[in-house]
């Protein structure tokens, strides 16, 4: 099996939001750190989609920039394609690794620089890395990108308010495939769309992957969209990757209970009416998560173990889960 | 150029400009004062400066209005036979282009400053906004004098040049700060926006970023804070030359020309004083006006 | 008899480039405790709907036209006094950011009791019972000590739910319901959209739900309208209208949603966009991007006509064979 061109492991990113040093001296307040992402490791093989997915201050948006270089991790490793990138990154060669990365946003109101031209922003990372140095050719390609989007070449002298949601987020899709990039991460593209626009959206993402071959990491909340899009999905909660399987495995038979509780929880279009057991309590605060498993003031099946200690990521060959229950076959 | 103007009077702001009467009234009287303060040596009727024409004879002469008036000196003339009407003309042109330059100069060192202690953070940001609160707790008389006091003893002898830098700078080091601190907002909130992190992501430098992503986005109310400051500049030089540190009375700006004409108040030649005075009025107000309707034309409309 | 009826309203927002119509000719009734969802993408004008019916719309919006009836009172011309009164005590408010529904600056149990009060003939301390009952009743632990807290010491959940206990604290009949859900986590939102499903059929408050989310509308409603470009394209039984649309919209939009029980390679989309206020086309407002037109659905509006189980507005279901 060949290396697969995404492979992160032992991922963690901490911030540090402590109150200023000076409130901190007076006021005699502790340092404060946010373990935004505590230990996610997982691998995409090319042409391929993860998704990951998971509520509030689960993690999924940093770790995102985290594989696109806006932060550098506390711990672990991000490998591309057999090299280390953050190393890279801080390197002269950093540049040509951010080629072959994009990334694609949530907001389509605030990803377009809202007083730069179309043409200007899509061409921008064909400008910064030189690729093409010819204004004519410039315009070529710009044009080509409108179109693959379903786009017209007239659009590119156009300033972003005078498209509608849907169609920004394709001029944000044509940008990141600007340099013809092998892998982009995509963080809730289609959240902040209605559900029509997103079908469109999502139906372009998945015409350009098998056209091009490009591997994606799409972050989302909403599981149904994931079903859509994904390969394997993997489950976030309070920074930690609690499962990891390939699509059908996940869908069909959850193993770990926040999995199984989120696939209860959400509302259904069809196929209501069932009893359902509903999620307890809300997500705890992220700066001081419980002790032992996450998920353990919210489990009906926590013990002992679940409260002091962290549970493990069991492999089996298609599934990855962290859960003591599961290990000692409770559930 | 005619069709970019024809293309603003229909958008929005032109709209809004037109449709109000302070705002159109503001324009012209500003463009007026702009207009003659600029073409002065071919509008005004006279040059009070020039020795040669002056003449004793003409000396106090009232306004022309009056019986023992002339039409040659419209608003009368001083106590050394310089019309007043072209001494205000003149006045005025040496207000607005201290006024103006020293706005220019602040906007950019307070721009600059702003977008780094915005983007950059950290220290950077910390020292420079504890540079703003040090400068705002100096007045601008305060540090004009101090500047002036300084420059007269290390430069004895250059002293009308240096007085109109001792201004220029006295007003730019105190103006700076308003537009540091609104700029600086301003950056921390479009640094956060996607579009900065898709160019951080593309691999753009930070400087890059800041020049060409985020400074056409803070630009807004600094406009509207410069067209307001030019009055408050030339208010301040005003002041400064009332109290004798700023122009020079060979050059005399309105100010100076109000605290000359100050001493004859008592004598009964009160146009000396009062029409320099009006002028100074005029133009803060209209400039301010002008600010005030920016203001508010760019406010609701801003999302 | 219907608790709120709603007859031909048109809500209309004048500029300086004309008058746009944001709302024209939309008429629905709700019964008295029933749940109607009003389901619509951006710009459809749910949101301005229920704006209108509870006399918050941002000037210079206005009811242009059409009436709006509460429990046999027409309230859309009320003097302002009037419609303090009844806002709050007949018809309550539920908005989709818990954070900034809540003044910051007053405890919650003051909030509630000075609800109750201005609405109910009773007294401060039986005020603050109640008060506590209805924290309790929307779940919150520890009432009797939570209610002299502040909005910022509870989460964004607990606040939904303390805004539902406001919105149910003057009893009333009806409960406009603005995208509670949108910004909840998934697993708060099933908690939250239970509790307001189950609140209300106790207490017998009729709910309009205003989301975009057809999910949590399958869920907790009884019928559903779909609104397209400022009207009511279909209207009927929740189940009918996602099984069994009638309308070519109505389709498309059930078409499209990724759904967990299905899977498919590509979704089903619907080209085009919904068209801007300022260029609604003449007859049925989607007849550009339906599969289905002809030539009458250029010319002529169609009025909600029957159509199975639901009422579409739709020329496909004219009685008089005009359909081809």
């Amino acid at each position: 099996m060949s290396t697969p061109l995404v492979q992160a492991t032992d991922l963690a990113m901490t911030f540090d939001v402590s109150a200023p040093w000076l409130n901190r001296v007076l006021e005699r307040k502790p340092r404060l750190l946010l373990h935004a992402v505590d230990g996610v490791s997982f691998a995409i093989e090319r042409g391929k989609t993860l998704a990951l997915v998971g509520e509030s201050g689960c993690g999924k948006s940093t770790v995102a920039r985290l594989l696109v270089g806006l932060h550098e991790p506390t711990r672990g490793q991000f490998r591309f394609d057999g090299l280390d990138a953050h190393a890279i990154y801080k390197t002269g060669h950093g540049l040509k690794l951010r080629r072959r990365i994009q990334m694609i946003f949530q907001d389509p109101y605030a990803s377009l620089n809202p007083r730069w031209r179309v043409e200007d922003i899509i061409a921008e990372p064909l400008r910064e890395h030189g690729l093409l140095s010819d204004n004519a050719a410039v315009r070529e390609r710009v044009e080509a990108l409108l179109y693959s989007v379903g786009l017209a070449a007239p659009d590119r002298i156009k300033y972003p308010h005078q498209f509608s949601g849907g169609q920004r987020q394709r001029i944000s899709i044509a940008r990141a495939l600007a340099t013809q990039p092998e892998f982009l991460v995509c963080d809730e593209p289609t959240s902040a769309l209605d559900v029509s626009v997103q079908a469109q959206v999502l139906n372009i993402m998945k015409e350009l992957q098998a056209e091009l071959g490009l591997t994606y990491l799409f972050i989302s909340h909403n599981l149904a969209v994931v079903r859509h899009v994904s390969d394997q999905v993997g489950v976030m909660y309070l920074g930690r990757l609690v499962e990891l399987a390939d699509k059908q495995v996940l869908f069909d038979h959850p193993r770990h209970p926040y999995t199984r509780m989120l696939l209860d929880a959400i509302p259904k279009m069809h196929d209501t009416g069932r009893a359902r057991t509903p999620v307890q309590g809300e997500v705890p605060n992220p700066l001081n998560p419980p002790a032992g498993c996450a998920f353990n003031p919210r489990c009906p099946h926590a013990n002992d173990r679940c409260r002091s200690e962290r549970p493990v990521m069991l492999s089996s060959d298609t599934a990855h889960v962290a859960c003591h229950a599961v290990e000692e076959q409770r559930l | 150029m005619i069709v970019t103007l024809k293309r603003w009077l229909d958008s929005d702001i032109g709209y809004s400009f037109r449709s109000s009467p302070t705002a159109l009234v503001a324009a012209l009287i500003a463009f007026i004062c702009g207009f003659a303060a600029l073409f002065a040596p071919w509008v005004a009727p006279h040059n009070p400066f020039d020795l040669a024409t002056l003449e004793l004879a003409n000396a106090r002469l009232p306004p022309a209005w009056y019986a023992e008036g002339s039409k040659a000196f419209l608003l009368g003339s001083d106590d050394q036979g310089r019309d007043i009407l072209s001494a205000v003309i003149y006045g005025a042109r040496i207000s607005l282009a201290v006024g103006l330059v020293s706005v220019v100069l602040s906007v950019l060192v307070g721009v600059t400053l702003g977008l780094l202690a915005g983007y950059v953070g950290g220290w950077v940001d910390a020292f420079l906004m504890r540079l703003c609160d040090v400068m705002l707790s100096f007045p601008a008389i305060l540090v004009a004098l101090l500047i002036a006091g300084v420059g007269r003893a290390l430069f004895p002898n250059a002293h009308e040049t240096l007085a109109f830098g001792v201004l220029i700078l006295s007003i730019t080091l105190t103006g700076w700060v308003q537009y540091a601190r609104t700029v600086r907002g301003s950056t921390l909130v479009e640094r956060n926006k996607e579009y900065v992190q898709a160019a951080r992501v593309t691999g753009v430098s930070s400087l890059r970023i800041m020049r060409r992503h985020v400074l056409p986005n803070v630009l807004g109310p600094v406009l509207v804070l410069a067209t307001i400051q030019v009055a408050t500049a030339i208010i301040t030089e005003a002041t400064l030359s009332f109290l004798g540190v700023g122009a020079p009375p060979t050059s005399p700006s309105l100010g100076t020309l109000i605290r000359i004409g100050n001493d004859y108040l008592f004598s009964g030649e009160w146009w000396i004083t009062i029409f320099p005075g009006v002028m100074l009025v005029l133009i803060a107000l209209s400039v301010n006006l002008l600010g005030d309707w920016l203001r508010d034309a760019l406010n609701p409309r801003l999302r | 008899m219907s608790l709120l009826r709603v007859e031909h309203l048109v809500v209309e927002f004048p500029g300086r480039r004309g008058t746009l119509r944001a709302l024209d000719d939309v008429s629905f009734d709700i019964a008295p405790g029933e749940i109607l969802g009003v389901v619509g993408e951006s710009g459809a004008g749910k949101s301005l709907t229920g704006a209108a019916i509870i006399g918050l719309l941002e000037p210079p919006g206005h009811v242009a036209g059409g009436a709006i009836h509460l429990d046999g009172q027409r309230i859309d011309k009320l003097p302002p006094e009037q419609m303090r009164k009844i806002r709050g005590r007949k018809i309550g408010a539920i908005f989709q950011d818990p954070l900034t529904s809540l003044n910051p600056l007053y405890s919650i149990g003051r909030m509630l009791v000075e609800t109750i009060m201005t609405h109910l003939p009773v007294g401060a301390a039986e005020a603050r019972q109640r008060a506590i009952q209805l924290l309790k009743d929307t779940g919150i632990p520890a009432a009797e000590e939570r209610i002299d807290h502040y909005p910022h010491q509870f989460s964004g959940g607990m606040r939904q739910r303390v805004v539902i206990a406001l919105a149910l604290a003057a009893e009333p009949q009806l409960i406009v319901a603005d995208e509670p859900t949108t910004a909840l986590d998934v697993s708060i939102q099933a908690q939250i959209i239970t509790l307001l499903q189950r609140l209300c059929k106790e207490r017998g408050a009729a709910v309009m739900l205003i989301t975009h989310d057809m999910g949590v509308i399958a869920e907790t409603c009884d019928r559903v309208a779909v609104m397209y470009a400022g009207r009511i394209v279909e209207i009927g039984p929740v189940h009918e209208i996602i099984n069994q649309p009638s309308h070519p919209y109505t389709r498309g939009l059930m078409a499209c949603i990724p759904d967990m029980s299905r899977e498919r390679d590509l979704l089903h989309q619907i080209d085009g966009a919904m068209p801007r206020l300022t260029a609604i086309p003449p007859g049925c407002a989607f007849n550009p991007r339906c599969e289905q037109v002809f030539e009458r659905c250029r010319q002529d509006r169609p009025e909600l006509l029957a159509a199975g189980a639901t009422r579409a507005a739709c020329w496909l279901h004219a009685q008089d064979g005009a359909a081809p």
